[in-house]
């Protein structure tokens, strides 16, 4: 292989010359409903998780809506449904499947040079089983919603909640499927089905992040199935597991709850930073600085991951040890965090940097998510989070490593690929102002909850203390701002669908497998099975030629 | 509150004062670490920007010494940081030995506080300023959370067991009291007021709730009213263990192993008496699961605290 090839001037075929994934099984639904290609099963995804983005989306709309007084707009048991419906729609049916099953599923078979993942029908079948659980979901909602947080605390949900608990479980459960399938179909892949000479360290972190978050997927997930399934025994069949008043104990769930919940956090997250890490160094015309140490932190956080789990539980009754060491292990799991965001901006460092929306929303990634880790460095300290768990500091926290970094990252590897997915280029002007709302909505509605938090503002209130109205209020003007944020891509990417520019193989002239063949790709990926003789991100320090 | 922006909670303990450095001290910390980051983004944004002339020859390419440097200075940070945090969470683990207990119980969407004295109040806890405090925390249906910002302190009141909390405070006026564990319909409305008052005012406000029984001569009448007395008591035939100055002692059990007599323990041994045997005595006693509400059970352990040790109920 040349290096010619990596830099998109060759082998691209003549326009027309071959059907691609879009137009070659035809267009009805029956051929898309019964795909077993990855690209087309990463469509229905998208279609499937960008709904309950914006179901999800709504009741969160409505949370700022009733927090702009301080008694608030709706009825108690109203507002609790909806920040349980918002955490349950968030997590499991878009943050969990975001990047994997979208741009996992259609660019890892492509970065690796394979014709599919390992096994497409599992990868259909997983498709389904998360429209069921998604159905299930909808269903609670539609029947009444669930007033338990989407924590599930014992025994509120099993003796107490007056919400649809067990159908709401059900579509946690199954979902769970659904992401243990995904999990295994990327492990198989990524061993098994390689191009030849793409060693380990050749391959893009992207598929080094899917793969340590499909160790996560299918080591974590059994344990919250297992989990739910006991909270739907106790609260169907009365059987003591978790109410004490039934001689179960309450914090065995939380320890079983956060066993799985904890390394979803990093479900969560290693995608992101696996699109953070292919968008920098092509924005910034370099090789990712420390590749191997980026990779590894990706398995170090995956594998501290799992011991962490008790640090959401610093004040619910566990042993000063157990906090002690929960507590040190936490701060270490921080360790790779920060080595990545060191590694990002230490590429930038003598590169030809160019501010395409891709770049944009990376650099908005970088800048959140540090933001997110240092008051991660807040919640892990044992005497800080007897003080700020359960408030809003914790809601912010989070919302910035989940919504900051997981959905900025979402939002930049779809504008990234998108010429790829679509065979279209979106108008780049619209696209940076999205990203620019995007990031300035969204610290105005979260960076006052910090405030808020430590200032006392527990969270999932329906109503609270006058004082702390002046945060809430600039919080629910900021989400109006990074609604509009959001929505703006839904607009000019559609109209992109249509009108967009014809994007060729390589618009930003990037290295990488995916990048080497037409887009949108055809079915089967590659004519001819590549093969790679060189590390991935060999960016040439000039870059005028290539920009095309 | 009106025309002010609140920006730090109120200061209000000795822990809370503690707080405001380790709060300093993260923040000066993550500012260090976001100007650096932020400050490098931007300065190589620009100057590395596409079309700039700026010099990019000489580029590292071996990068392990940086890796391991920065590695090695985050992991040193984050252990001071993780070590004063450790410290002062050790020092709200141990309460002073001459603190007041106050009993604090839990339900939807209430919170029942019972003073040593029998004083009973309901979402509303007074307390005397520069007197530790401790909070024996119970629930009597979910998880509830007990948490006091301006103290900056808070601890799960989980059914089933005993936790507690401890605080000095250190300066009169009226603080919030939220729950801060989810709890149902109600949740953001189970809150109330902690009150802290000069040691004078609290006597004098203990004396206007009116002549009352102490919980420890309610626990004694209801250690009658259960049939404890006709096994522990001072005439019993029974073998049973006395319970005279059982308090704070270490009870050595059937098992081999060796427990401190606290408030948990005496809970659990009289909802889950074959738990732990204290060593030498038949496994006779039998459960009291479910027979005895919260605030009875409160009374009894605070009668059997009292046990042998004459001044502690006297308070």
């Amino acid at each position: 292989m040349t290096t010619a090839t990596f830099t998109g001037q060759s082998e691209e075929p003549a326009p027309g010359s071959q059907a691609s994934y879009l137009t070659a099984e035809g267009f009805t639904l029956r051929s898309w409903l019964l795909t077993k290609d990855h690209k087309r099963i990463a469509i229905l995804y998208t279609i499937s998780i960008t709904l309950f983005f914006f179901v999800g989306g709504a009741a969160a709309t409505l949370i700022r809506f009733n927090l702009v007084t301080p008694p608030g707009l709706f009825q108690p048991d109203t507002y609790n449904r909806l920040f349980t419906m918002h955490g349950i729609v968030m997590v499991w049916f878009f943050l969990i499947p975001s990047i994997p099953t979208t741009l996992g599923n259609f660019l890892i078979p492509l970065m690796i040079g394979a014709k599919d993942l390992a096994f497409p029908r599992l990868n259909l079948l997983s498709w389904y089983l998360f429209v069921i659980a998604g159905v299930l979901g909808l269903i609670a909602i539609g029947a009444g919603g669930v007033d338990t947080g989407w924590t599930f605390y014992t025994p509120f949900s099993t003796m107490y909640s007056n919400g649809y608990v067990v159908l709401a479980l059900a579509a946690v459960f199954v979902s769970g499927f659904s992401s243990i399938l995904t999990g295994l179909n990327f492990i198989v892949s990524i061993h098994r089905l390689r191009a030849p000479g793409l060693t380990w360290y050749r391959l893009p972190v992207f598929c080094w992040s899917n793969y340590a978050t499909a160790l996560i997927l299918v080591l974590a997930t059994p344990i919250l199935a297992i989990t739910l399934a006991l909270v739907a025994v106790e609260r169907l069949l009365k059987v003591g597991i978790f109410d004490p008043a039934l001689g179960g104990d309450p914090l065995l769930f939380q320890h079983l709850f956060w066993f799985y919940s904890h390394p979803a956090v990093y479900i969560m997250i290693l995608p992101g930073f696996g699109v953070i890490s292919e968008i920098v160094p092509c924005f910034a015309r370099k090789p990712l600085f420390g590749y191997k140490f980026v990779v590894w932190s990706s398995i170090a956080i995956a594998g501290i991951g799992f011991f962490v789990w008790a640090h959401h539980m610093f004040v619910a009754g566990i042993s000063l040890y157990a906090g002690l060491v929960f507590s040190l292990l936490s701060y270490i799991i921080a360790v790779p965090s920060a080595i990545k965001v060191f590694n990002w901006t230490a590429t930038l460092h003598k590169g030809w940097i160019s501010f395409d929306a891709p770049m944009l929303y990376a650099l908005g990634f970088i800048g959140l998510f540090t933001i997110g880790g240092l008051t991660g460095l807040f919640v892990a300290n044992l005497a800080f989070d007897v003080h700020a768990t359960d408030t809003y500091f914790v809601v912010a926290h989070f919302h910035y490593i989940m919504v900051g970094g997981m959905v900025s990252a979402y939002f930049g590897g779809l504008h990234y690929w998108w010429p790829k997915i679509t065979g279209r280029l979106y108008p780049e002007w619209w696209a940076r102002i999205a990203a620019i709302l995007i990031f300035f909505g969204f610290n105005l509605t979260f960076f006052p909850q910090f405030i808020l938090g430590y200032l006392g503002m527990q969270r999932r209130y329906a109503s609270y203390p006058p004082e702390f109205q002046i945060w809430n209020v600039l919080s629910s003007a900021g989400a109006s701002i990074l609604a509009v944020g959001y929505a703006l891509p839904l607009f000019y990417l559609g109209w992109s669908l249509w009108r967009g520019q014809k994007a060729g193989p390589n618009p930003w002239a990037a290295t990488g497998l995916e990048w080497r063949t037409p887009s949108p790709p055809p079915p089967h990926n590659f004519d001819v099975t590549p093969t790679v003789t060189r590390p991935p991100y060999q960016y040439r320090p000039d870059p005028e030629p290539q920009d095309v | 509150m009106e025309g002010k922006v609140p920006f730090l909670p109120a200061t209000a303990s000795a822990h809370a004062g503690e707080m405001n450095w380790l709060f300093a001290g993260l923040v000066a910390t993550s500012v260090f670490i976001l100007l650096l980051v932020f400050g490098l983004m931007i300065v190589f944004c620009v100057r590395y920007r596409k079309g700039s002339g700026a010099d990019r020859g000489d580029r590292m390419t071996k990068t392990w010494r940086v890796e391991v440097a920065w590695t090695a200075a985050t992991f040193v940070l984050f252990m001071g940081l993780y070590a004063w945090g450790a410290n002062l969470y050790i020092d709200l683990h141990r309460p002073p030995a001459d603190a007041t207990d106050i009993y604090v119980v839990g339900k939807q969407w209430m919170w029942k506080v019972e003073h040593p004295g029998g004083q009973k109040e309901i979402d509303a806890l007074h307390v005397p300023v520069g007197r530790p405090v401790r909070l024996v925390l119970s629930s009597e249906d979910v998880i509830h959370d007990f948490a006091i910002p301006a103290f900056r302190i808070r601890q799960d009141a989980v059914p089933g067991r005993y936790e507690t909390l401890w605080f000095t405070p250190t300066a009169v006026g009226d603080y919030h009291l939220f729950c801060a564990e989810f709890c149902g319909t109600d949740h953001a409305r189970m809150g109330g007021t902690i009150t802290v008052m000069e040691p004078g005012d609290f006597q004098r406000w203990l004396d206007q709730q009116g002549a009352m029984e102490t919980l420890a001569q309610e626990g004694a009448a209801l250690f009658r009213q259960y049939g404890c007395s006709g096994c522990h008591g001072a005439a019993s035939t029974v073998h049973a263990p006395p319970l005279d100055g059982l308090f704070g002692r270490p009870v050595p059990l059937a098992s081999g192993e060796t427990v401190v007599a606290d408030d948990r323990y005496i809970r659990d041994s009289i909802l889950m008496p074959k738990a732990q045997v204290a060593a030498g005595y038949p496994p006779i006693m039998p459960s009291f699961a479910g027979q005895i509400g919260e605030d009875d059970l409160l009374k009894i352990v605070a009668y059997i605290k009292s046990l042998g040790t004459k001044e502690r109920p006297a308070r």
